[in-house]
């Protein structure tokens, strides 16, 4: 068994009304920001997975992320590898 | 000639109209100061009312706080003037760094709304003189998803010590109420605290509603007296006198 | 949801369902839509505008010639059924709008959503009259409240009524939560709206004057709710559920708060001709509404309308539900003004259109025609429906589906403490404290807020004024599921009556009319019985109908849900300062109960606890004595002969006296004269009762009054101490309960603690919540 470390990156669907990035968007220009656009809010979850190899933790995240996570109606996720988490000494 | 008092409004503000009551009872002449302006027309106090500023997406008061309106008022204080925070009012002023501290999602996970009682820790400041001596508990709402006041311990200590904790969530008998006390303290704030003061003593921020217990046909008008206070003190400073509390608690 | 090409001849053939189908239309209706065009074959885009239009929930094509039946007209009614929503004066130049609606379907889907979009959608039906809204209520329902789905769509939907109404800043001060097993396949949400306006800022949704611009502002189109509303609604649940799925509409109250403002705003500067809010139906619905509704037409350009995507079809764009946008008919020399206003604070807005005097609804892209309908074709001359009726063939009163059917030793006359089925009501999921869900709501929001969640009734001031608006929601579904006509009347009954009682003179009624698939007879002869029902009761009462929803389909594989009449009632008082509460006030005054208790525990909360004999009954309701009853209540409270007011209803007498007690922190003894069996003395649930108290002094005025009213008055005893004492005395000449053959006593005695304990706890039990 060994551990294996994921972020899960939860987004609106595209094409979902993202309320949130289009507040953000909205208060740019007060910050004299320009040029930016499309701006999407999310959530990231990171966590630890023990299980014999990568690929079956990561079939963990994939049921969790679809399961739990993300919200399928109106919610996309993409799951990434990270570094693992320093032991606690 | 009643003085003026300033009440922000961003958009989504949705306690901008009370608060602009409230003012009114308390014998102030309400000034509505919109998001985009960066002056304040010349107000004695300003407001930072309750609400949901632009939605509180991304964290409650932050994008609040660059608005052109902000700049203005973070001027207006460092020059002493007077500055009261309401709930999300109160986000702003911590996310702005005017009060210390900040403000997390409630203990439960869940919005609250309901009623509390707060008493004030010491009268002697623009916001409290008017309030009756004796710690006696004012009950009125709060309503708020965000209200867990935190601070590290060193922050805490330092407040305490300076006098800078200005409400605090109490019991029916006026006891400090637990973090873990759901029935008095239900957004689990640290050390119970409710509203707090910044250093200089000028700007003040609360999670309670004032404003929403100004009438006894409403519940209560226990709230009242911290709006009346401010006003008086505003009235004061308009005339030239030394506001109170600028001096650090002994 | 994608549209089949139709198949080109000569290929290879696979049974394609024709389109109209697809949409949900019925082949009868394709040539009844043929008919409106002149005999010609409707396009795609047509079709698909005749598709939402011609849904049951935006055409009522089932429920249109039964609505026709209700009372509406009143004095003082200023908008009626047909408009966004009913309007009634109340006088100093002032009105009140307010209205009921539901959005069942997309809280199944997405409760959360679900939940927040019907409030966006109901506070918009308000403000685009111009009132300003000031209150919600919520009427929810659900099934077994321990089951998980069940779970799930509760903390949803209350999580969504909050998240909506607390970010817009429009307090929710009441409604209702009710579990019963047949909406365990169909939730229920309807969300009640009330505002006040100035009258002579009175706005309709119609579009008069040839040559006006058609604004449209709000948020950005998008494909939300395609095939939402329309599509969703007019089918009932089945496991084929997940096609309809992708049309989830996202609701942005952040984006509302700023609508309202800015509605408001151009209405009180007299800047538009016509108002309509964007709901079910999209663009399509608010053009065809309004146009219909001046006898003009309107032409809209699909390419002025500002998009949330690219790429999206015409028939998207002109059916998409996405939340938050208004329609405004603006005199060309104003758009300028509309545009500053709508740009202030921060909301998109295009001309999208114009008004023409051809009575079509014409959309238009690149200089091409796409689409011409008639207006009317869509809405007012929408096809409608004769369905059958049909009653049930065994009309019985049988005991409620899920109650024990069989004589149960728990009744009290065969060895159970009626203290113990006091508490086991007070606990049980229906009747516990609600507070664990209303304190998800900001109810004091607004500053207006006298009496919010928790009690019968909301109560509302009106600031400036002396005056105050008095709001209840209710709805019997569990005596309707066996005599839905007495259903429907006894939701009217307590609705007005929770409003009477506090001293307010009911105004008007709006309702919600969820029932099941209207093509089945037995179904339809349910929803006539509940129309014909709310009918009398209204008449009875002297009450307009002004407006209101209905939502049919509510039907799952599990069966279809009991017929829920969800009754809506705004009364006036116009003393603030003489509001009378239920809950008891000081010790020693004493306790009256007017009205008299029937046989009849069918429906009632305790059968569903204790389950019902074959000998119950269901409740009678006497229309004439309930108007007498809600009559005497405010003129009693008029002659400030009362201290306290509460109706009898969920868990009958001793529950009644328990809140009461509760609420006001003091106990009462009294004795109950009796003729009848302990349970339904105690629990039972027959209407137009109520529990008044007074001072001592004023005791014998107040027992006058009642009988000056044509109406039995008993004085039970009075308010005082810290426990709950009820004594039944039986009528005969001595009385004791040995006579009856009972063999325990005939008292019931709890401390208020235990039953505040068993209250507090009930709902957060039943659904599992730590807290």
């Amino acid at each position: 068994m060994s551990s294996h470390r994921f972020a899960v990156n939860v987004t609106p669907k595209p094409g979902i009304l993202d309320p949130q990035g289009r507040a953000v968007e909205g208060s740019l220009d007060h910050l004299g920001i320009e040029g930016v656009h499309a701006v999407r809010v999310g959530r990231r979850v990171e966590l630890s997975v023990d299980a014999s190899d990568a690929a079956s933790a990561l079939a963990v995240v994939e049921r969790l992320a679809s399961e739990l996570l993300a919200n399928p109606l109106i919610e996309a996720y993409a799951i990434e590898a990270i570094e693992p988490v320093e032991a606690v000494a | 000639m009643p003085v003026r008092i300033g009440v922000v409004v961003f958009p989504g503000s949705n306690c901008d109209r009370d608060t602009l009551h409230g003012l009114e009872l308390a014998g102030g002449e309400p000034v509505a100061l919109w998001h985009e302006q960066a002056t304040l027309d010349g107000v004695a106090a300003v407001i930072l009312p309750g609400g949901f500023a632009y939605g509180d997406y991304l964290r409650a008061g932050v994008i609040a706080r660059f608005s052109p309106v902000m700049r203005a008022v973070e001027a207006f204080a460092a020059d002493g003037g007077l500055v009261l925070g309401i709930c999300n009012g109160f986000q702003v002023l911590a996310e702005a760094g005017l009060v210390p501290g900040a403000l997390l999602r409630n203990r439960g996970l869940r919005f609250l709304g309901r009623d509390v009682r707060i008493a004030a820790e010491r009268l002697d400041t623009p916001f409290t003189h008017g309030l009756a001596a004796g710690g006696a508990p004012l009950r009125m709402p709060i309503a708020h998803g965000e209200g867990c006041y935190y601070a590290d311990d060193a922050t805490l200590d330092a407040l305490e010590a300076e006098g800078q904790v200005l409400f605090r969530y109490v019991d029916e008998e006026g006891g400090q109420a637990a973090e873990d006390d759901r029935e008095h303290n239900p957004n689990g704030s640290l050390r119970a605290i409710a509203g707090v003061l910044n250093a200089a003593g000028n700007v003040a921020g609360l999670m309670p509603h004032p404003e929403r217990a100004s009438e006894s046909i409403l519940g209560s008008d226990e709230g009242l007296p911290i709006i009346r206070s401010l006003v008086e003190s505003a009235a004061r400073a308009a005339a030239g006198e030394r506001p109170l509390a600028l001096v650090a608690a002994s | 949801m994608t549209i089949a090409e139709p198949e080109a001849v000569g290929e290879p053939a696979e049974p394609v369902e024709p389109l109209h189908r697809q949409l949900g239309l019925t082949d009868d209706e394709l040539e009844a839509i043929r008919e409106r065009l002149a005999g010609r074959q409707p396009n795609e885009l047509e079709l698909a505008m005749f598709s939402v239009m011609w849904s049951e929930h935006c055409s009522y094509k089932s429920s249109k010639p039964l609505l026709g039946t209700l009372p509406t007209a009143g004095a003082g009614v200023v908008a009626g059924p047909g408009e966004n929503a009913g309007v009634i004066s109340i006088g100093d130049g002032l009105a009140v709008a307010f209205k009921i609606e539901s959005h069942n379907h997309p809280s199944a889907v997405e409760p959360y959503q679900g939940a927040a979009t019907g409030v966006g959608g109901i506070l918009r039906d308000i403000f685009t009259m111009g009132a300003r809204p000031i209150a919600v209520l919520d009427a929810l329902r659900f099934g077994d409240p321990a089951d998980v789905r069940t779970r799930h769509l509760v903390d949803g939907v209350v999580g969504g009524v909050g998240g909506y109404g607390n970010c817009v800043g429009i307090p929710t001060v009441g409604g209702e939560l009710v579990f019963d097993p047949s909406y365990q396949g169909n939730p229920l949400v309807n969300v009640m709206a009330i505002g006040v306006l100035e009258e002579r800022h009175l706005t309709r949704a119609a579009a008069p004057g040839p040559g006006n611009l058609v604004v449209l502002f709000g948020s950005t189109t998008g494909r939300d709710g395609i095939g939402g509303a329309s599509v969703l609604a007019s089918a009932t649940f089945s496991d084929a559920d997940a096609s309809k799925r992708p049309s989830v509409q996202v609701g942005d109250p952040f984006a509302e708060k700023l609508l309202i403002e800015a509605s408001l705003e151009l209405i009180e500067r007299g800047l538009v001709e016509g108002l309509q809010d964007l709901g079910a139906g999209g663009i399509t619905c608010a053009t065809s509404e309004t146009a219909d509704r001046a006898g003009t037409g309107i032409t809209v350009d699909l390419d002025a309308i500002p998009l949330r995507e690219p790429g999206m079809a015409p028939f998207e764009v002109m059916i998409s539900e996405s939340q938050e946008r208004m329609c405004a008919i603006v005199r060309p020399d104003r758009w300028p003004d509309v545009r500053e206003v709508a740009e202030r604070w921060g909301l998109p807005v295009a001309v999208i259109g114009r008004v023409t005097d051809d009575g079509d609804i014409t959309v238009t892209s690149g200089g091409a025609e796409l689409a011409r309908i008639p207006a009317a074709a869509l809405t007012s001359d929408a096809i409608v429906h004769q369905r059958v009726a049909r009653a049930p063939e065994h009309r019985r009163a049988a005991p409620a589906p899920g109650a024990p059917t069989g004589a149960s030793d728990r009744l009290p006359e065969r060895g159970m403490d009626p203290g113990a089925v006091l508490l086991a009501l007070l606990g049980s999921p229906n009747l516990a404290s609600r507070r664990s869900v209303f304190e998800r709501y900001d109810s004091t929001v607004g500053t207006d807020t006298v009496v919010g969640p928790g009690h019968g009734a909301a109560v509302m001031r009106i600031k400036g004024t002396s005056r105050a608006l008095v709001a209840a929601t209710d709805g019997n579904q569990a005596v309707g599921v066996l005599d839905p006509h007495l259903g429907a009347a006894m939701s009217v009954a307590e609705a007005t009556r929770n409003v009477s009682i506090t001293g307010a003179r009911p105004l008007g009624v709006t309702n919600c009319l969820n029932y099941g698939d209207p093509t089945r007879p037995e179904a339809f002869w349910q929803l006539t019985e509940g129309v014909r029902g709310l009918a009398d009761a209204c008449r009875a009462l002297g009450l307009p109908v002004t407006g209101g929803n209905v939502s049919l389909y509510n039907e799952s594989p599990a069966g279809s849900i009991a017929p829920t009449p969800e009754i809506g009632v705004v009364g006036l008082i116009d003393d603030v300062a003489a509001l009378v509460g239920p809950a008891f006030v000081t010790d020693g005054d004493a306790i009256l109960l007017v009205g008299e208790a029937t046989s009849g525990l069918i429906g009632s909360s305790y059968a569903a606890l204790a389950g019902t004999t074959v000998e119950d009954g269901l409740p009678s309701l006497d229309l004439v004595r309930e108007a007498a009853v809600q009559g005497f209540a405010r003129d009693a409270i008029d002659r400030g002969l009362v201290e306290s007011a509460q109706d009898v209803s969920g868990g009958g007498l001793a529950v009644a006296l328990a809140e009461a007690a509760m609420w006001g922190g003091r106990g009462a003894a009294v004795r109950v004269p009796t003729s009848m069996s302990p349970a339904v003395e105690l629990f039972g649930e027959s209407p137009s009762r109520i529990v008044v108290t007074t001072t001592q002094r004023h005791a014998p005025a107040l027992a006058l009054l009642a009988r000056q009213h044509g109406l039995p008055v008993e004085t039970l005893g009075s308010v005082g101490g810290d426990r709950l004492q009820i004594q039944l005395v039986g009528t005969s000449s001595t009385g004791a309960s040995e006579e009856r053959g009972s063999t325990i006593a005939d008292v019931l005695d709890v401390p208020l603690t235990a039953l505040r304990h068993a209250w507090d706890h009930g709902l957060t039990r039943a659904l599992g919540w730590g807290n």
